[in-house]
């Protein structure tokens, strides 16, 4: 915990949770939000108080991420626990939770304890394990569920492989009430999926790719809401990508289904033309497609029916993606530039900026059962400072992940983050000439 | 060249120089001679504008003449390096390019690579660069993959053809394909062209329905819903799942081959059922026009997508005359592709 209190004075305060945005200071001590509000300034601050002024930068919660690959263990040519902390510490990023489906995979408590040693020696941005759901993410037999909660899951998937057994699913779905766990699964049908590589339609027939239909995604949303609803499960659908299924799990809601999903920052503003000269930076799973499903994507986002916005990080080192486009691997990095991609729907006027934090940390931080997420006295003091009109590009130089496989190089985004801060100790200072560094 | 003494042949060829001599007098292949190409590789037809394609077919018409002469060397390729890459096998294409490049002149080396020796761990671009590294001047590719031809042109310095690339183009068979029916029937515009089968594994059929919309044909695919998907009208064809009402009044019937080893899971229940339904038989082609054309760019599955005794009628079947253009269009392309660096040395 750091030892000196700090006052961040001066700054516009946006809290999702309870919809503040109101020009004020905000007081840590250890770690804690310990007071904030308009009436907070310079005087009555503790002695011995670090004072930083924000000049009307926004201050919110540290955004929260739902899915991130590290590549520990077994990849960590692609990327390491700590460039992915670093990564994300840029990204404005205070959490978040890492995906299972590693080499081997996170499906024994020991693993899980590795992970937690991992992240708590760097000290920096929080770290969760999501626990694999079937042993070694083969779909086969169950984790370990009750024990791997115990040890500190914060839900259980398979990561991007679909768990495609209708039976395992409703048994997995029905033992997880036990201790109300959240079940995430990847929302493709995998044998409708197989062998395809973007989404279907035109742009897949004139480029002579393999198409992945649209209806493979809808088609599991549908049997799992069925699953859930009889087993009383949580589930939530991990990256939606399709307008088909924005609108059934909108209707799942209207009727009570205990139903979450999130959406990844790419699909939000990419569609599958993207894909055209080959790119692929631009091969994902699930598929970018087309511009009527982005929309709907958005709408979603926007009214609430897809809860949160994640950026799905998933490095892939050069060789991996310098190839034929249907040999390359699928998955774009995207912590450093989630916060920027969520502010250009804010500054086409898609998005309220209330709403996109709330989807980005919130949200999140309420469905993994962690603290944060939230402005108010006595939480951690998990915060993110940015600037929403600071203007800076793309490049894969800047980045501070391992992996440079982001479909945004050259994009040039509006709104910056200008420091991080993780229980009230800064882990990232933007150190440029731009934005008006603190 | 152009004005080459013509060896007599078979009916069949006479045709086919009778229709060059129709349309396409001496100035229009003069004027072609002279013509720079506007690009660097032939990775496609869709980059190609209506003015290319015909440059390569008048240039390919004088290459014909030549072919049928006993002295077929030129010596414009002379000095310059063309490297056949075959990633995927092929006897046929490879053969070509092969004959293509010899006749003009150029040292012509074969490479097939074997799947195995990609698994060992070259990857396509190392290949690129390594062959890069020994200066050709013409690479013609085939893979299996669509965009690996295009992602490979990138990394070297020497133009590149495309011989074919997974399911995406195969140019300079939709433009022997152009040249045998022009030749044969003295046009394209205006005629419909029924191309049947197998059309969304299909390179083939990706180029062919490109170029022949572009120089005025009426293109439609004809095939099973699998394999023909309802998203193929955005190129501007006419859709048909039934071989009677596709084949009606066709100019032109253009066969593909049933490529299983493109397809997963089942898209036709059996060969035996395919062959009854979309298998061109003469009962079938009784509905297209009398003087219908039936092509095929080979290999051909006889009892599968084509029945024996249609494409061995000699006065309805042009697949040999396919074969024979074949070789001229590969002339025409690694003649246009070399020509500034011809003129810069």
């Amino acid at each position: 915990m750091s030892s000196r209190p700090l006052a961040i004075l001066d700054a516009r305060l946006l809290d999702p949770a309870s919809g503040r945005d109101e020009r004020g200071g905000l007081l840590v001590v250890d770690g804690r939000i310990a007071d904030l509000g308009p009436g907070l300034g310079a005087e009555g601050l503790p002695p011995g108080c670090e004072v930083l002024r924000a000049e009307g930068l926004c201050l919110a919660p540290g955004l929260v991420d739902l899915r991130v690959m590290v590549g520990e263990p077994g990849a960590e040519h692609k990327e390491r626990m700590d460039s992915a902390v670093a990564a994300a510490a840029a990204g404005g990023i205070t959490a978040f939770a890492m995906r299972p489906d590693t080499e081997p995979a996170l499906d024994d408590p020991a693993m899980l304890e590795f992970v937690a040693r991992r992240a708590r020696k760097l000290r920096s941005v929080k770290v969760y394990p999501w626990a694999a759901l079937t042993r070694g993410c083969q779909g086969e037999r169950l984790a370990e569920m009750g024990l791997l909660h115990e040890a500190g899951a914060v839900g259980f998937t398979d990561g991007p492989r679909a768990l495609a057994d209708a039976r395992l699913m409703y048994r997995a779905l029905a033992y997880a009430t036990a201790f109300d766990a959240l079940v995430a699964q990847h929302p493709e049908e995998p044998r409708l999926a197989e062998g395809g590589v973007m989404n279907e339609g035109w742009t897949a027939l004139r480029l002579g790719l393999p198409g992945i239909p649209a209806c493979a995604e809808v088609v599991m949303v549908e049997r799992d809401l069925r699953l859930a609803e009889a087993t009383g499960g949580r589930i939530h659908f991990a990256g939606i990508s399709t307008a088909e299924a924005v609108a059934v799990i909108r209707r799942a809601k209207e009727r009570g289904v205990r139903v979450s999903s999130d959406v990844t920052a790419h699909h939000l503003l990419l569609t599958e033309r993207e894909v055209e000269g080959y790119r692929t930076y631009a091969k994902v799973t699930p598929p970018l497609r087309r511009e009527e499903d982005r929309e709907a994507l958005v709408a979603g986002l926007a009214d609430g029916t897809i809860d949160a916005v994640t950026s799905d990080h998933t490095p892939q080192d050069q060789d991996s993606k310098r190839l034929p486009f249907e040999q390359a691997a699928f998955g774009v990095v995207g912590l450093e530039t989630l916060l920027a991609a969520g502010l250009e729907l804010v500054h086409a006027g898609r998005l309220s900026l209330l709403r996109l934090l709330a989807a980005a940390s919130t949200a999140p931080a309420r469905l993994l059962g962690l603290e944060g997420g939230r402005l108010e006295r006595g939480a951690p003091a998990d915060l993110v400072l940015f600037d929403p009109e600071a203007c800076w590009t793309v490049t894969e130089e800047g980045l501070h992940s391992l992996a440079r496989n982001t479909p945004f190089e050259g994009r040039r985004f509006r709104g910056r983050v200008v420091r991080t801060l993780v229980d009230g100790r800064t882990v990232f200072r933007l150190e440029e000439e731009c934005g008006g560094a603190v | 060249m152009v004005g080459g003494t013509r060896r007599r042949g078979n009916a069949a060829r006479r045709k086919l120089a009778a229709g060059r001599a129709r349309s396409y007098g001496r100035d229009a292949m003069a004027a072609a001679a002279q013509r720079p190409f506007p690009h660097r590789h032939l990775l496609g037809i869709e980059p190609l504008s209506r003015e290319d394609i015909l440059f390569l077919l008048e240039l390919a018409d004088g290459y014909v003449e030549l072919n049928r002469r006993p002295e077929k060397k030129l010596h414009t390729l002379r000095g310059l390096t063309q490297i056949n890459l075959f990633f995927e096998s092929s006897t046929r294409t490879r053969t070509s390019f092969e004959l293509a490049g010899k006749r003009l002149g150029a040292d012509v080396v074969n490479m097939s690579v074997s799947t195995s020796a990609i698994k060992k761990g070259e990857t396509l671009i190392d290949t690129a660069m390594t062959l890069n590294a020994m200066h050709p001047d013409v690479l013609v590719v085939r893979h299996a993959d669509s965009g690996a031809v295009a992602l490979l042109a990138r990394h070297v310095a020497c133009a590149v053809i495309n011989g074919g690339d997974g399911r995406h183009e195969h140019p300079t068979q939709a433009l022997l394909d152009a040249l045998t029916i022009r030749r044969r029937k003295g046009r394209i515009e205006g005629l419909t062209v029924a191309i049947c089968g197998d059309i969304v594994h299909s390179r083939v059929a990706r180029s062919n329905i490109l170029l022949l919309s572009r120089l005025g044909a009426r293109v439609r695919v004809v095939g099973p819903p699998t394999l023909v998907p309802a998203a193929m009208a955005r190129y501007g064809v006419e859709v048909h799942h039934e071989m009677a009402r596709g084949l009606a009044g066709a100019d032109i019937v253009m066969m593909l081959r049933l490529q299983t080893e493109r397809m997963r899971g089942s898209f036709v229940p059996s060969t035996r059922e395919y062959f009854r339904l979309y298998g061109l038989t003469r009962e079938k082609l009784e509905v297209a026009a009398p003087d219908v054309l039936v092509m095929h760019p080979g290999p051909m599955n006889r009892g599968v997508e084509i029945d024996g005794v249609v494409a061995d009628d000699i006065h309805r079947s042009a697949i040999l005359d396919q074969v024979e253009m074949g070789v001229a269009v590969r002339m025409a392309c690694l003649d246009a592709l070399t020509r500034r660096l011809r003129e810069a040395t």
